[in-house]
């Protein structure tokens, strides 16, 4: 028996324009939980990917328990025993649970399904892991980590010992997180190996046994976690010393700029999301919302921005009602959106960097020539502004291609087009998502910056640590109504965690 | 009454092969592709039986026989020219709608192209007898659709394959990561439709027809198409699309028969099928239950 | 050497350049095949381009001015599915807004008032309007109801067959395929082109044409109306979230492609022939436009270009079936040309692939 349960040797893999591994090296001892950590696009979980059969590599070999193994496909992944937890779930929503943990191997009687041997098969796992699941629920209708544990499942269904988890605590509670580090101690003392890819410094510090750090790419080094700090992980991960503090001054707050009041907000399907609702931010103050993502910020953030109608309550910016007024009436009034999909709701692709900057004041005057005829030079000359107040780096300037930007500087383009129009209220979601640690420091200063100029910002992120380090008041949101409201240094993480999950305390206004 | 009763076996000439053709487009859509090209396969599938049982007909051949081989001969060629949908579509990642619409295109010429080749006119050579009706005054065509429908029904919902086959429809991400090889799924899917066209396509000219004309098929690959939404991608569902859709076209023969519609225009019954699929589409527009991953070209790796 | 083949494979003009002659290619193959010799398609297609006949050496410039009157309603088809596809939408309704703005101007030409100038004015003005009608009503299906455009158009085309059979059966002096001849006061006919081309059929429908493709280019790419169209286009969700009207942009665009086709309908209804007809099949028109459309890219100068070649296509018809080419061949390749656009993108992941072959390269792998 090897020393080793998993070793993968100068591995590179390409992609059209990016290198994502380049000649790693990686080594996971048996019963181990083995972090792999790096930032965005480091090549973490390409290099899991490549593990589990999903990509194949260009060049190095892999060995498990000493043997060389040639891992073709996610089937012969499985077959060796090798099981993968998805960061983005890969379960079919109008299935059930059984008929996902099943997905693929489903046990037959002759030709036909025998779904009643597959759901005696999940409930006996269940029991053995400490999983609890309702087989026959659908996927679309349980929690988000009570998905997880499917996933789980499924490996375990495939009599898995090496089980890779891509980010599992993205998406969950601390209450949730604590349960998931106490599932992954259990699947380890049953003999299971685990690696664990993360970006989350203190989950691995409170788990792992060791840690390999990826940037750009490379394999930096492996270290024995208890012999390192978080601040050493930090600096390995990004290459030097990193600031965990944001400078934020004092500041008074001013008048009330967004009132929401009493909102109801059904989603598409018709079920009410946000079920009265009640918040208000001030000038000059940024107001947070924490809460598990499902939870109605999506659907609170559609009924500001005006992509949802209100089904019930009033919004008011500035004293004026808005809750009535086209999106564009909003954008006139005053109100800036960053939104938390960029791809989807930020940027044109195929527009140039001008024609995005100007995608919400086109139509004004600024831009309009005779006959109706738009003012494209103006457009272009505004947009070069920007792009050097904003440090936007881009191939031809303003007239490039807003698509072949990188999503640091594609943000930084929503950034500068939001800022630009001076809004009184800036609703941000997810600002940080998927950014290196460069980009995410940048647009938290701009952040800061525009509080200071007296804007009302409203910040809604699964990251708590964003808000509990940004924000002067945390907001709590559980099923669709703020929960609490404590200003910031008066609550910790923990206390925010229990309200998450719907435990209501005192509220501090 | 007995004037429903006797209005049933044009019903059913009627719907049987938007029937088959449906349930090939649900089969298709579920599975994740997108195919408009239903019309031109039933095109190509109607001329090619046309044109080979009036050929066969001509040598000699038993007359079943003929119109066993002509139906064969039209399900395959309409799979094989499926794989050109199949292969842009999967492998290439082209918008499967332009592809469709090329394909309908390309039927549309082929078919008249090889009626000039084989019978020096737009039009294959008429020939002399069709399928004929049973005692019940049915065509076996109506069978043909029953059975389709009942084998659709086993595929997606009773064995492991169907199970497979609606995930990639559904989310091909989390069917690639057990190892279901979606590009192969869908290559089946595709062609199965395409098949099935064929197949409609001929019952069409053998039962309501003596030859193929570019106005043969007019506009039933796409009401096929729209009966898979109306029918919300579900077997039963689709066939009472197809039973609606195929009654408001029947129309057009039944009315003959009352005496107080017979002063209507004929036009006006020609139209009624086309409006009452535009109407059902508005009424029921049932996009939520569209197979979430339909239309949309599968990358490996994209998650 | 790389960079010029990378700006090839993306530059659009290049691609259609490519996907033409390819299935220009594939028609010449199977013309071959089928025992005929390709060589009098293309002295078809050469004669009806030039008015020169290889096989006599004669000349007549009628078939020059044959080719442009056929490419008139080729273009404006393809202008109508092309502006509707700039904003996300595949308008294969333009044949049955075709039918409708025909229809209608043979009505306005039979029953409205005989006033020189005003009379065939009136009946364009129709034929425009009862196209937008029929192109917007698609347009509010999709916004507000989120009904494919690609079953509605269908099923209006025939709708508007069997509509345009009803009202013309009931126009003065209907026969079962055409009605009374045409007042002088409602042609479009131009007396000095008829004089300079032989007697050919073009007449002052091409100067329509010209305007609608000026007008085309002017309101997409030069006003605030077209930028929005464009941005809707790309990407309807950011389109929106960022105030443009998008329900709004999306009927105005079905409707302004449907005025496009019924115009289309109005010129050959009252330019190319003296009677009004009754339609017992479709012209095809507005299918051709879709690949007109798809081979211009859906750019105003692109499609004019299309529209000309789908035009001489069209005119090198009849030579060729003297020639005992069947016309067909020319269907076949309209449809060739379209399935190979549609492989534009094999073309970027071709690209792709030599990216990241050249990137192992570099890597040293």
């Amino acid at each position: 028996m090897s020393e080793y349960a998993i070793e993968m040797n100068n591995i590179t893999k390409t992609f059209p324009g990016v290198v994502a591994n380049d000649k790693v090296t990686l080594q996971v001892k048996h019963q181990e939980i083995h972090a792999l950590l790096g930032e965005n696009g480091a090549g973490k979980s390409t290099l899991m990917s490549i593990l589990f059969g999903s990509y194949s590599a260009d060049s190095g070999s892999i060995l498990l328990d000493g043997k060389p193994v040639e891992i073709k496909n996610p089937n012969v992944a499985t077959s060796l025993g090798i099981g993968m937890v998805h960061q983005h779930f890969k379960l079919v929503q109008n299935y059930t649970v059984t008929e996902n943990i099943v997905l693929g191997v489903e046990p037959t009687k002759g030709r036909l399904l025998d779904m009643k041997r597959a759901r005696e098969r999940v409930e006996a796992l269940s029991s053995q892991y400490a999983l609890k699941v309702d087989p026959d629920s659908l996927i679309e209708d349980i929690t988000v980590g009570q998905q997880q544990r499917v996933e789980i499942l499924k490996t375990l269904y495939r009599n898995a010992n090496i089980i890779i988890f891509d980010e599992p605590t993205a998406v969950l509670t601390p209450q949730e997180i604590d349960e998931l580090m106490e599932i992954l101690k259990k699947l380890r003392s049953e003999g299971k190996t685990i690696v664990l890819i993360t970006h989350k410094l203190k989950e691995i510090k409170e788990v792992c046994d060791r840690c390999t750090v990826l940037r750009r790419g490379r394999c930096i080094g492996t270290v024995d976690v208890q012999d390192v700090s978080e601040q050493d992980l930090a600096e390995m991960m990004v290459g030097r010393a990193v600031k965990f503090e944001i400078d934020k001054p004092e500041q008074q707050a001013g008048r009330v700029m967004l009132s929401l009041q009493h909102l109801q907000v059904a989603d598409i399907s018709g079920a009410l999301r946000v079920k009265d609702l009640s918040l208000d931010v001030h000038e000059g103050e940024i107001v947070g919302i924490a809460g598990v993502d499902g939870n109605g910020q999506s659907e609170l953030l559609g009924a500001i921005t005006g992509l949802l109608p209100l089904s019930g309550g009033s919004i008011l910016l500035d004293g004026t009602s808005i809750g009535n007024l086209s999106i564009r009436q909003r954008i006139e009034k005053g109100l800036g959106y960053i939104p938390e999909d960029r791809k989807k709701y930020g940027v044109v692709g195929e527009f140039s960097i001008a024609e995005n900057t100007a995608l919400k004041n086109y139509y004004r005057d600024t831009y309009r020539k005779r006959f109706g005829i738009l003012d494209f030079e103006a457009m272009n000359q505004e947009a070069e502004n920007l792009i050097a107040q904003f440090d936007i780096r881009s191939a031809e300037g303003a007239k490039t291609n807003a698509g072949s930007l990188s999503g640091g500087n594609q943000q930084k383009v929503i950034v500068a087009r939001e800022i630009s129009l001076s809004p009184k209220v800036l609703v941000v979601a997810q600002p940080t998502r998927g950014l290196d640690v460069g980009a995410i420091e940048y647009i938290r200063k701009r952040i800061i910056a525009e509080r200071a100029k007296g804007r009302a910002i409203l910040l809604v992120s699964f990251e708590l640590d964003e808000i509990m380090n940004l924000c002067d008041r945390i907001a709590t949101i559980s099923k669709g109504s703020i929960v609490a409201v404590n200003k910031q240094h008066e609550v910790t993480e923990y206390e925010i965690g229990l309200m998450m999950a719907g435990s209501k305390k005192e509220a501090a206004r | 009454m007995s004037m429903i009763w006797g209005m049933l076996p044009s019903v059913l000439m009627i719907v049987a092969p938007i029937l088959i053709t449906a349930i090939g487009g649900m089969i298709c859509e579920k599975a994740g592709v997108v195919n408009i090209a239903l019309e031109g396969l039933m095109a190509i599938g109607a001329c090619t039986a046309a044109a080979a049982h009036v050929l066969m007909e001509g040598s000699g051949m038993p007359h079943s026989l003929s119109l066993f081989l002509a139906l064969t001969m039209g399900l395959v060629v309409g799979g094989l020219f499926s794989l050109v949908h199949a292969l842009a579509a999967i492998n290439l990642n082209a918008d499967q709608t332009i592809s469709g619409t090329g394909i309908n295109l390309l039927a549309n010429g082929v078919t008249i192209f090889a009626s000039q080749i084989l019978f020096s006119a737009d039009r294959t050579r008429e020939f002399r007898m069709g399928m004929q009706t049973d005692a019940l005054g049915i065509y076996p065509t109506a069978y043909i659709a029953i059975a389709v429908v009942v084998l659709s029904w086993f595929l997606l919902y009773k064995i492991p394959f169907g199970v497979h086959l609606r995930a990639c429809g559904e989310h091909p991400g989390a069917a690639e990561s057990v190892g279901i090889n979606v590009k192969k799924m869908r290559y089946f899917a595709v062609v199965a439709s395409g098949v099935l066209a064929g197949l409609a396509g001929g019952c069409v000219v053998l039962t309501q027809t003596i030859q193929y004309t570019s106005n043969t098929i007019n506009g039933r690959g796409f009401i096929a198409l729209a009966a898979v939404s109306f029918g919300r991608w579900r077997p039963l569902g689709v066939t009472g699309a197809a039973l609606l859709f195929g009654t408001a076209q029947a129309f057009a023969i039944i009315a003959n028969n009352i005496p107080a519609l017979r002063v209507l225009p004929t036009e006006v019954f020609n139209i009624l099928p086309y409006v009452v699929t535009l109407a059902a589409l508005v009424l029921f527009s049932g996009k939520n239950y569209a197979p979430s991953a339909a239309g949309k070209a599968y990358e490996k790796g994209a998650s | 050497m790389k960079l010029s083949r990378q700006k090839f494979i993306q530059s659009d003009g290049a691609v259609s350049v490519m996907v033409v002659v390819l299935g220009f290619l594939v028609g010449t193959v199977l013309v071959a095949l089928v025992g005929k010799n390709p060589l009098n398609m293309y002295k078809a297609l050469f004669q009806a381009l030039s008015g020169y006949n290889i096989d006599n050496g004669r000349m007549n410039v009628r078939y020059i001015a044959e080719t442009l009157n056929y490419s008139v309603p080729f273009i404006l088809c393809g202008l109508s599915m092309g502006f509707a596809k700039r904003v996300g939408l595949f308008n294969i309704g333009g044949e049955g807004q075709y039918i409708m703005g025909m229809t209608i101007a043979q009505a306005i030409a039979l029953l409205g008032p005989r006033i020189p100038v005003m009379h065939w004015m009136f009946a364009m003005v129709g034929a425009v309007l009862i196209g937008s009608l029929w192109g917007g009503v698609v347009g509010i299906l999709k916004a507000k109801y989120e009904v494919s455009e690609v079953v509605s158009t269908i099923m209006l085309n025939y709708v508007a067959l069997y509509l345009s059979r009803i009202i013309c059966l009931q126009l003065p002096g209907a026969t079962t395929y055409k009605t009374a001849n045409f007042p002088e006061t409602a042609l479009i006919g131009n007396a000095f082109f008829q004089k300079i081309t032989n007697n050919s059929l073009l007449n002052n429908g091409i100067f329509m044409m010209v305007g609608a493709v000026l007008v085309y280019w002017f309101i997409m790419e030069k006003t605030s109306l077209g930028y929005g169209m464009r941005a809707t286009g790309f990407n309807k969700d950011a389109a929106r979230a960022s105030g443009i009207p998008v329900v709004k942009s999306i009927s105005i665009s079905m409707a302004i492609s449907g005025a496009f086709a019924g115009l289309a309908g109005g010129i050959v209804a009252l330019g190319s022939f003296k009677y009004g007809r009754v339609l017992s099949g479709m012209d095809n028109y507005g299918f051709d436009g879709i690949a007109v459309a798809l081979v211009g890219n859906c750019t105003a100068l692109g499609t004019t270009l299309a529209g000309l070649l789908f035009g001489l296509l069209k005119n090198a018809q009849a030579l060729m079936q003297g020639k005992q080419i069947p016309k067909e061949i020319t269907f076949i390749i309209q449809g060739l040309i379209v399935i190979f656009i549609a492989l534009r993108s094999a073309l970027k992941l071709y690209q792709e692939y030599l990216d990241k072959k050249q990137l192992q390269k570099e890597v040293g792998v």
